[in-house]
């Protein structure tokens, strides 16, 4: 069994955001690059699932520019066998998934985040599972493989549900996939640049969105601050100035 | 040439998202010059389909077919596909939810559709049709150009007013035509959360920190939470740590909620947290440390130690609900 884990280049979730060029375009200055975090207990999942025996490797591939090999390198140096950088600049979620469908066709699991933690756009998972014409199931928060077949987690609406599904399958990750993610050991940091680390050019495809600018939210007013001894007439406020209670 | 609206049901009722979803789409509906179809798929009564029909849907298609209830993605992406083709509806919007999440990105590539998830309040145009989302985690806001001819959405919840707009609302029995072969996802559990508010739903939020010390100091929040019907949540260290479970997490890597009014005890508002709450109308704070940057984002704090608070709050809503 071969697993596919798709992998999202993002800026460090404590970054300050900026725009340059009018709001037109996100700052990259001075920004420090990681995985996806959903993209990153993905992972931590698949190196699970092949610690436990049945799985033959696990790639990892990415939508990007040069730019982005370090991230890939850090999946390589957690345990993945082998990676693919498709050499793009992501457009948007339908392009970076008819990218991804290039190289996807031959797993039995494919692996993606809810969404990415830049643009939110929770579309590529799904989409490529249509393009490949493949199972889905989203919202997952635990996937298991039993006698060939998948038992998998995943939230509905009000709780949980535990379904299985025959290969081949791509499920959308989310918290609980796995608990911490892993860090990479030195001996890990060594391999990691041994390992095959696959270009492929981008295929012709026009992106269905497009980006027109961005803007940052209002500036909130001050904090109104009540004394601790007096705190019911912080209930009294909600109740009567903001009308909340 | 219509707007077509995926509501779904919860054991065979709405919900405040279903109306809003409606307004949404009728909003948009009035805009394109353009009607309104819901589509429902489940065991719905009558009575219950025509209640769209205050939010301005004009017409219902009506799917009941148990096969669906496995929210076989593939399965349930194809037929909301066949009852956009059969209606020639030219923008689709499903809720930004667990189920919408699941079919819309499947639904683009069976329509040639272009697709926006998470969308907020009214479009800002629909000529060229540009819509508005947040990015970065709540961080910032993108307005985003569909260029395609069929446009696919999924709405954030409580980005827009429920707006009532009476129109006289058709039942349509309708059926996909969906093959046995296409469901091949197999239920083998279903566990319901009861007796308690769903984070989603909940209008009030009580949220709880690092500083509540440990798990054992929940039984003030949780009688908060009682007295006001309010949903439970926690911060990351909280949930990581076994003190809560995992579903109530909000921030970054949580949930992301968006309520009227918030509590926040003992949180510090780390930016990842602040990420999961920052669309809440109001936020509460109350922390020791003056300096927490969870006073930078909240609209009311406290500077100060939350046992000593929280039995005042306690007695404070007692009071206004007498």
């Amino acid at each position: 069994m071969k697993i596919l884990v798709l992998i999202s280049n993002v800026p460090d979730t404590t970054t300050k955001i900026r725009f340059t060029g009018d709001n037109k375009a996100f700052d990259t200055s001075g920004v420090q690059w990681i995985i996806n975090p959903w993209d990153e207990l993905a992972l931590t999942r698949a190196l699970e699932i092949k610690e436990a025996g049945g799985v033959e490797s696990i790639t990892v591939a990415n939508v990007g520019t040069a730019a982005t090999e370090p991230t890939l390198r850090k999946a390589l140096a957690v345990g993945a066998d082998d990676a693919i950088r498709i050499d793009a600049e992501p457009k948007d979620a339908f392009y970076v998934a008819s990218q991804l469908a290039q190289i996807a066709k031959d797993y039995d699991l494919i692996m993606s985040g809810i969404e990415s933690s830049d643009y939110n756009g929770a579309g590529v998972g799904g989409m490529l599972a249509a393009m490949l014409d493949i199972h889905s199931v989203s919202a997952v928060s635990g996937v298991s493989l039993e006698n060939g077949a998948f038992t998998v987690q995943r939230d509905i609406d009000g709780g949980n549900q535990k379904v299985s599904v025959s290969a081949p399958l791509l499920v959308v990750v989310q918290k609980g996939i796995a608990k911490d993610p892993r860090i990479p050991a030195m001996r890990g940091i060594m391999m990691a640049r041994k390992k095959p680390l696959n270009v492929i050019p981008a295929a012709a495809v026009e992106a269905r969105t497009e980006f027109l600018g961005y803007e940052m939210p209002e500036a909130k007013a001050a904090c109104k601050m009540v004394d601790e001894d007096n705190a019911k007439e912080l209930i009294r406020l909600l109740h009567e100035e903001a009308k909340v209670l | 040439m219509s707007v077509l609206v995926y509501t779904e049901n919860w054991e065979g009722k709405f919900k405040k998202l279903s109306y809003e979803l409606a307004s949404f789409a009728s909003a948009i509906a009035k805009e394109m010059g353009s009607t309104v179809t819901a589509l429902s798929i489940g065991h719905v009564a009558d009575d219950e389909l025509k209640s769209l029909g205050k939010y301005g849907v004009n017409k219902v298609l009506n799917v009941q077919d148990n096969r669906f209830e496995s929210l076989d993605n593939k399965a349930v992406a194809d037929a909301i596909a066949k009852a956009v083709a059969s209606e020639g509806a030219k923008v689709v919007i499903l809720a930004h939810n667990n189920e919408g999440k699941a079919f819309a990105p499947r639904l683009t590539v069976k329509l040639n559709a272009g697709l926006v998830t998470g969308v907020i309040g009214a479009p800002v145009s629909v000529e060229p049709f540009v819509v508005k989302k947040k990015v970065f985690t709540q961080k910032a806001f993108a307005k985003i150009q569909i260029k395609t001819d069929v446009k696919v959405l999924t709405f954030a919840q409580n980005s827009f007013d429920v707006v009532e707009n009476q129109v006289d609302t058709v039942i349509e029995a309708f059926d996909p035509q969906i093959g046995d072969d296409e469901f091949t996802t197999k239920v083998n559990e279903t566990n319901k959360i009861t007796g308690k508010i769903l984070l989603s739903d909940a209008e009030i939020v009580v949220s709880g920190g690092r500083g509540m010390k440990g798990p054992e100091n929940w039984a003030g929040l949780e009688e908060m939470g009682d007295l006001l019907g309010a949903g439970m949540a926690c911060s990351r260290p909280v949930s990581d740590d076994g003190w809560r479970p995992k579903e109530e997490h909000v921030g970054q890597t949580g949930k992301i909620i968006a309520p009227n009014l918030y509590f926040a005890f003992g949180i510090s508002g780390a930016i990842q947290h602040v990420a999961g709450v920052s669309s809440s109308k109001f936020i509460v704070a109350v922390n020791k440390d003056p300096e927490a940057p969870i006073f930078e984002f909240a609209d009311y704090g406290i500077v100060g130690d939350v046992f000593k608070v929280i039995p005042q709050f306690i007695e404070g809503i007692k009071e206004i609900k007498s």
